[in-house]
């Protein structure tokens, strides 16, 4: 364990150990600090030390302008980038009071599911990793590098996407797009079953994981849990069901609900969510079928850039153009918290604007924020190994947690 | 007495030579993972891609046991003195990959908060461009360093090397005259090598 | 509505009110906040989603402090504002919400707006002796960095930093 110069507390009792984890260290996705109080193997207090990501997303969005802030958005949660732009751009839409056009609703969900599924993988497969199964991680990476392809088909970009604008989308899906999406639906539920028979009944992974960070349901309401980890402690809040967004209500899919809140309740939670995506991933095709081709974005040139022929073509185009460019959309003054259930979790914007071309106020609300928050109560009186499978349960990706 | 034919079992070269190839290709990388560019690296460590095939799959996440430190991801100011022990603490030979704009220059971050740049505080051997680089671009740039490696002679790096080592003492007397916490105090010979015109603080 | 029931129970407590595109905002009076939250509490908002704070630049007080709440039954939200000037504390909803903890650290740690009532309140995103509030309006957005002015690049809004005041 890398043990580095970072101030400690010293204690005088002999039988108690300071264990450094992190800000460097295998198991710290991203770059966390926990410093444990061991008694033995026991854990007597952990003390997280956030702030090491920290690199002024907020502050840097009060510069920017809405359109402009969206390739930050990709980099708060990087392991489902394409949610994060969703979810900001539908926080935009309720500020402006406008909705997208019908296809690219229907694509928004498409990429969303798509983005969850990419997100369980890693976090399912690092969980494993972290406690010594290497095998799953290999099987689900290469489904995760299908759902690359598909986005670099989308956007032009693995990782970092930045497909959404605000009123619509980027372009339209390429056609090649849909028949690697049928391959994927037929090669993704087989590697999530082969995962399943390397883990869920696996006796090692079970005794890692089973009782491990049980939590009640009641207190993981008040620490503010939500998405996977609050489901799998019993409670079925799915914003996509209970307050549903870009027209959920229309899929028909399942919401998972574990009963103890543990480490293999949440693994079995986002197990089975994948599964789920995939239906809806399927609806979402037929659907784009059902509506044929049509507009991806709102046809109003105040709030979406023209199409470049009319640009170059069309003088009324080229100043919209240049409006839009060099003075912004223009914003009511208002403030509106939009919430999203991204992988992880609400997923929350919150923006204050006064009119101008920059948010007065930009607020991001990770979900990993509040759960990384109850990491000293659910580790307390356990083995500091179990602190490693119930960090990796979390999910805590490093970017949005420190912004 | 027959004369011996010593051509088929003795070779001459360089001692710089041997030991070059040597190290190239097996170099050990600390993935030293904070943010985006750690998701590709993983990636790059998976079935597609599989680093391994450059002899660098021997991933050692102590600094005491490999050579190569990958930078993947975001500096922030609070991670910059984190980084520097981290590499003070490798043993030679070793060698810096900046992967990804972050690293590099900062990227799209010029704020308070984040790090312009890890060579303003560490030295770097190869920079790998990209917000994040697909993972073809982080193992060319593996390779990129491999080429360098060949080239180097063994008393090149010295100059570097000992530059950066009397900067942490620098820092550490500072540490110990001013009462501050090591973030701050390389916060502030940060902001000290930009305001009088210098590139680094090492 | 929860709100009226808040102004029938604890009069004079909601200072102002008003909603846009349906988010309903309440700001509260500073010394009535437990006592509303405690209240909204037993009224079903059991989730605190959310703290966070706004910075008016000249405004006087100069502070929103704002949280998110939410209703699991009825699946309502509301926003609740707490208006402080410089240098006046708020009382910790630590008591009620373990959520609280460490949502009001980092706007403590950010913004500079202590707590009243806070069972930890060290630094939480940078770090102990870190200069200044960085998410105020008057502390600049590179913190003195020369490294951030080289080359900049001209996406950036120029003029968003002096229309933020």
């Amino acid at each position: 364990m890398a043990e580095l110069n970072v101030e400690t507390p010293r204690t005088s009792d002999a039988d108690r150990m300071i264990v450094n984890m992190g800000p460097s260290h295998p198991v710290t996705h991203g770059t966390l600090h926990i410093v444990l109080e061991l008694e033995g193997e026991v854990i007597v207090k952990a003390t997280p030390q956030i702030g090491y990501l920290h690199r002024g997303v907020e502050k840097l969005g009060e510069n920017l302008t809405y359109q402009q802030f969206i390739p930050l958005t990709d980099r708060l949660n990087y392991c489902s980038s394409l949610m994060n732009n969703v979810g900001y751009t539908l926080a935009v839409e309720k500020l402006l009071g406008i909705q997208d056009p019908p296809r690219s609703r229907v694509l928004r969900v498409l990429c969303s599911e798509l983005a969850r599924i990419g997100d369980h993988l890693v976090c399912i497969g690092i969980n494993a990793v972290d406690i010594g199964a290497f095998t799953a991680f290999l099987y689900l990476f290469k489904e995760r590098e299908t759902i690359y392809d598909l986005f670099e088909m989308m956007a032009g970009q693995r990782l970092h996407s930045s497909f959404t604008r605000i009123g619509g989308l980027f372009r339209d899906i390429p056609p090649e797009f849909v028949p690697l999406c049928e391959q994927f639906l037929e090669s993704c539920p087989r590697a999530v079953d082969e995962m399943e028979r390397l883990l869920t009944h696996n006796p090692i992974w079970a005794d890692r994981t089973k009782g491990v960070g049980a939590i009640a349901p009641e207190n993981a309401i008040n620490w503010g849990y939500t998405g996977p980890c609050l489901r799998a402690a019993g409670v079925a809040q799915d914003l996509r069901v209970a307050q549903p967004y870009l027209d959920y209500e229309t899929y028909d899919f399942d919401v998972p609900v574990g009963t103890t809140g543990d480490v293999y309740d949440r693994y079995l939670v986002r197990t089975e969510e994948m599964r789920q995506s995939l239906r809806i991933v399927r609806q979402c095709l037929d659907k784009l079928k059902e509506i044929g081709p049509g507009p991806v974005i709102v046809d109003d040139y105040k709030i979406a850039l023209p199409p470049k022929e009319k640009v170059y073509t069309r003088m009324e185009s080229l100043i919209h153009h240049f409006k839009l460019i060099m003075h912004g959309i223009d914003m009511p003054v208002g403030e509106v918290y939009s919430a999203t259930e991204a992988a992880n979790g609400e997923l929350g914007f919150y923006l204050v604007s006064d009119g101008t071309k920059a948010p007065y106020r930009i607020h991001v609300r990770p979900p990993c924020f509040p759960i990384f928050s109850s990491f000293d109560e659910q580790v307390k009186g356990r083995l500091i190994a179990d602190a490693v499978s119930i960090l990796g349960a979390m999910n805590i990706i490093a970017g949005e947690l420190d912004r | 007495m027959a004369a011996i034919n010593l051509d088929d079992s003795v070779m001459t070269t360089r001692l710089d030579a041997v030991v070059n190839w040597a190290r190239k290709n097996s170099l050990w990388p600390l993935p030293f993972g904070t943010a985006c560019c750690a998701i590709e690296f993983m990636s790059m460590m998976a079935s597609r891609y599989d680093f391994s095939r450059f002899g660098a799959e021997a991933l050692r996440f102590s600094p005491r046991q490999s050579d190569m430190l990958l930078v993947l991801g975001t500096i922030t100011n609070k991670q910059a003195p984190i980084l520097r022990q981290v590499y003070a603490q490798m043993a030679e030979p070793k060698w810096v990959v900046s992967v990804g704009v972050c690293a590099s220059s900062g990227g799209m971050y010029r704020t308070y908060a984040t790090l312009q740049g890890i060579d303003r505080v560490v030295p770097v051997d190869v920079y790998v461009p990209g917000c994040p680089p697909r993972p073809e671009s982080i193992i060319f740039g593996a390779m990129q360093l491999q080429k360098k490696i060949e080239k180097e002679t063994l008393m090149a790096r010295r100059e570097h090397i000992e530059q950066f080592y009397a900067s942490m003492d620098r820092q550490e007397k500072l540490q110990l005259e001013r009462g501050l916490t090591n973030y701050q105090v390389v916060r502030e010979m940060v902001l000290a090598a930009g305001e009088n015109g210098e590139q680094k603080i090492w | 509505m929860v709100i009226e029931r808040i102004d029938e129970q604890l009069p004079g407590a909601i200072l102002d009110r008003h909603a846009f595109r349906g988010d309903q905002t309440i700001v509260v009076d500073r010394a009535a906040l437990l006592g509303v939250v405690d209240f909204i509490y037993r009224e079903g908002f059991q989730q605190l989603m959310d703290v966070t704070a706004v910075d008016g630049g000249q405004r006087d007080p100069r502070f929103d402090v704002v949280y998110h709440f939410l209703n699991l039954t009825s699946q309502e939200r509301l926003r609740l504002k707490v208006r402080v000037a410089d240098q006046e504390s708020v009382p910790s909803l630590t008591g009620r919400f373990k959520s609280a903890d460490w949502a009001e650290r980092e706007v403590a740690d950010l913004f500079g707006i202590p707590f009243d009532g806070h069972p930890d309140p060290r630094r939480l995103i940078m770090w102990e002796d870190y200069p200044g509030h960085p998410l105020r309006k008057d502390y600049p957005l590179d913190g003195g960095d020369a490294f951030c002015s080289q080359d900049i690049g001209a996406s950036y809004a120029p003029d968003a930093r002096s229309l933020n005041g």
